[in-house]
């Protein structure tokens, strides 16, 4: 079992989270919500992730992030490391390619909130961030959730993005997905064998949670 | 008022989480050094007695010759390179991607592998074997690696074309993205066999699996392997690169069937 890698892929799949939380609520929201020119294109785009290969998604962020490209430099400038093969460049990518998973499951949540309650919010004086905050946050929570479980779980999985952009570089880029390749290469079955089982277990958790918040969201909103 | 503080603890436990990247560790950690993967075993074996002796660590990550060079040459941090193939070396190091043109290390080779069951074929190096199988319909899946981008792939077909057995073998290859997982295709028992590195298949995971006959020297290009370091190479890296050369090292190198430079 390949410690570090877990902790990597863990660590990767937090960040994932943390970043993906407010756009999953506010994207999520906002699409629920508002109907303007160009939306249909929004939530394609949004869809994108969930059917393009993960190795053209990589190719194109090696293209876009990479030495010489106008925000790989950007970057290297700022921050002095480069994005490519680099923890920082896994977090990117994984956050772009997580936005299917973080923005759908919210955004049905919200628009499983009746019009006539954000209405009646809007009329008893409430500003939108406070009825955000204390009316649809409320029941739509699960979703949220949901979202983030799914996001989590996806990034831990990860395999081809992470390929393409990050060179296998142990506590750096060596994820678990990655790591377990590694193993079978090396002859190394056993080690190949518990990484595996693990990802198994934590994603078996992953459906049973998300079942549990999606009939939870089900009878805040069924009645 | 409650809810306010339940989502600052969520956000709170978030960052938590994060926290324990370590960030700081990988940054400031041991070097990255980027190795063909046919020294997979070998190298392994000479890092564990670096480290003994220095009590330096060392990241290692294998994988093709021809894509690490891409990948160096697209920013990655690798502090050193051990290739299979010396060309892709002396092209980094004309292009100013190296410190210099770096040294011989090892003189590799290729061999048939034949997994120890489930395989109609015999571990022959002449290759004639594989012909009449070949030509008995008798071979449905063969690994090498791949011979765009790494070096004893291409070795592989050199081989195979020099037997004039190419054309024939084509349907039937399957390429690893390096030779360890050619290796580890030919060894699969999915597989009817393939050409691997000589230093795989000494290495006891393999050994145990198959069986393995050397392809003459002369069927193919040398495997001459260089290695440089890059221009940020760090004390440590600098310390594995002459500790290579010792020998210490030289014997396991030797150990795992590589020609050694004078």
């Amino acid at each position: 079992m390949d410690w570090q890698a877990l902790r990597l892929s863990l660590a990767l799949a937090a960040w994932t989270v943390v970043l993906l939380l407010p756009v999953s609520v506010f994207m999520g929201r906002f699409l629920a919500t508002r109907s303007f020119r160009g939306k249909v294109l929004v939530e394609g785009l949004v869809m994108l992730p969930l059917v393009l290969p993960p190795t053209v998604f990589g190719f194109y962020l090696l293209v876009l992030l990479g030495r010489g490209s106008p925000i790989g430099d950007i970057w290297q400038d700022l921050f002095g490391r480069q994005l490519v093969f680099t923890f920082e460049g896994l977090v990117l990518a994984s956050v772009v390619f997580n936005l299917s998973f973080a923005i759908q499951p919210a955004q049905r949540a919200f628009e499983a909130i009746p019009t006539a309650l954000r209405e009646a919010a809007a009329s008893s004086g409430m500003s939108p961030l406070r009825a955000l905050w204390v009316v649809e946050l409320p029941l739509a929570w699960p979703g949220v959730v949901t979202a983030m479980v799914l996001t989590f779980a996806h990034t831990l999985g990860e395999f081809g993005v992470v390929l393409m952009v990050g060179g296998a570089i142990p506590g750096e880029t060596r994820t678990i997905a990655i790591a377990i390749y590694d193993r079978v290469q090396a002859f190394d079955m056993e080690a190949a064998a518990t990484m595996s089982a693990a990802l198994v277990a934590i994603s078996l958790a992953t459906i049973a949670a998300t079942f549990a918040l999606s009939a939870r969201v089900g009878r805040r909103l069924g009645k | 008022m409650k809810l306010t503080r339940r989502a600052f603890g969520l956000s709170a436990l978030a960052f938590g989480l994060s926290a324990t990247a370590g960030r700081g560790a990988t940054r400031a950690g041991p070097p990255v050094i980027a190795a063909a993967s046919d020294l997979r075993f070998a190298l392994e074996e000479i890092a564990a007695g670096f480290q003994a002796e220095t009590g330096h660590k060392l990241r290692l990550t294998f994988g093709s010759t021809g894509n690490f060079a891409r990948q160096i040459r697209e920013g990655a941090p690798y502090q050193m390179f051990m290739a299979a193939d010396e060309d892709y070396v002396l092209a980094l190091a004309r292009d100013g991607f190296t410190r210099d043109r770096g040294v011989l290390y090892a003189t590799g080779r290729v061999a048939i592998a034949v997994p120890r069951t489930g395989s109609g074929l015999r571990a022959d190096g002449t290759l004639e074997d594989l012909r009449a199988a070949l030509a008995g319909g008798r071979v449905t899946r063969f690994a090498i690696a791949n011979p765009d981008h790494a070096p004893y792939g291409m070795r592989a077909r050199e081989a195979l074309q020099h037997a004039g057995l190419w054309a024939a073998i084509r349907p039937a290859l399957v390429l690893g993205e390096n030779v360890s997982q050619a290796a580890q295709f030919a060894m699969s028992g999915s597989a009817d066999g393939g050409i691997i590195a000589w230093s795989l298949a000494l290495s006891p995971p393999l050994a145990a699996q198959g069986r393995f006959a050397l392809i003459p020297a002369d069927w193919h290009a040398p495997l001459r392997q260089r290695m440089a370091l890059m221009p940020g190479a760090g004390p440590v890296a600098r310390g594995f690169y002459e500790h290579l050369q010792q020998p210490a090292a030289r014997a396991i190198m030797a150990r795992y069937g590589f020609a050694l430079p004078d």
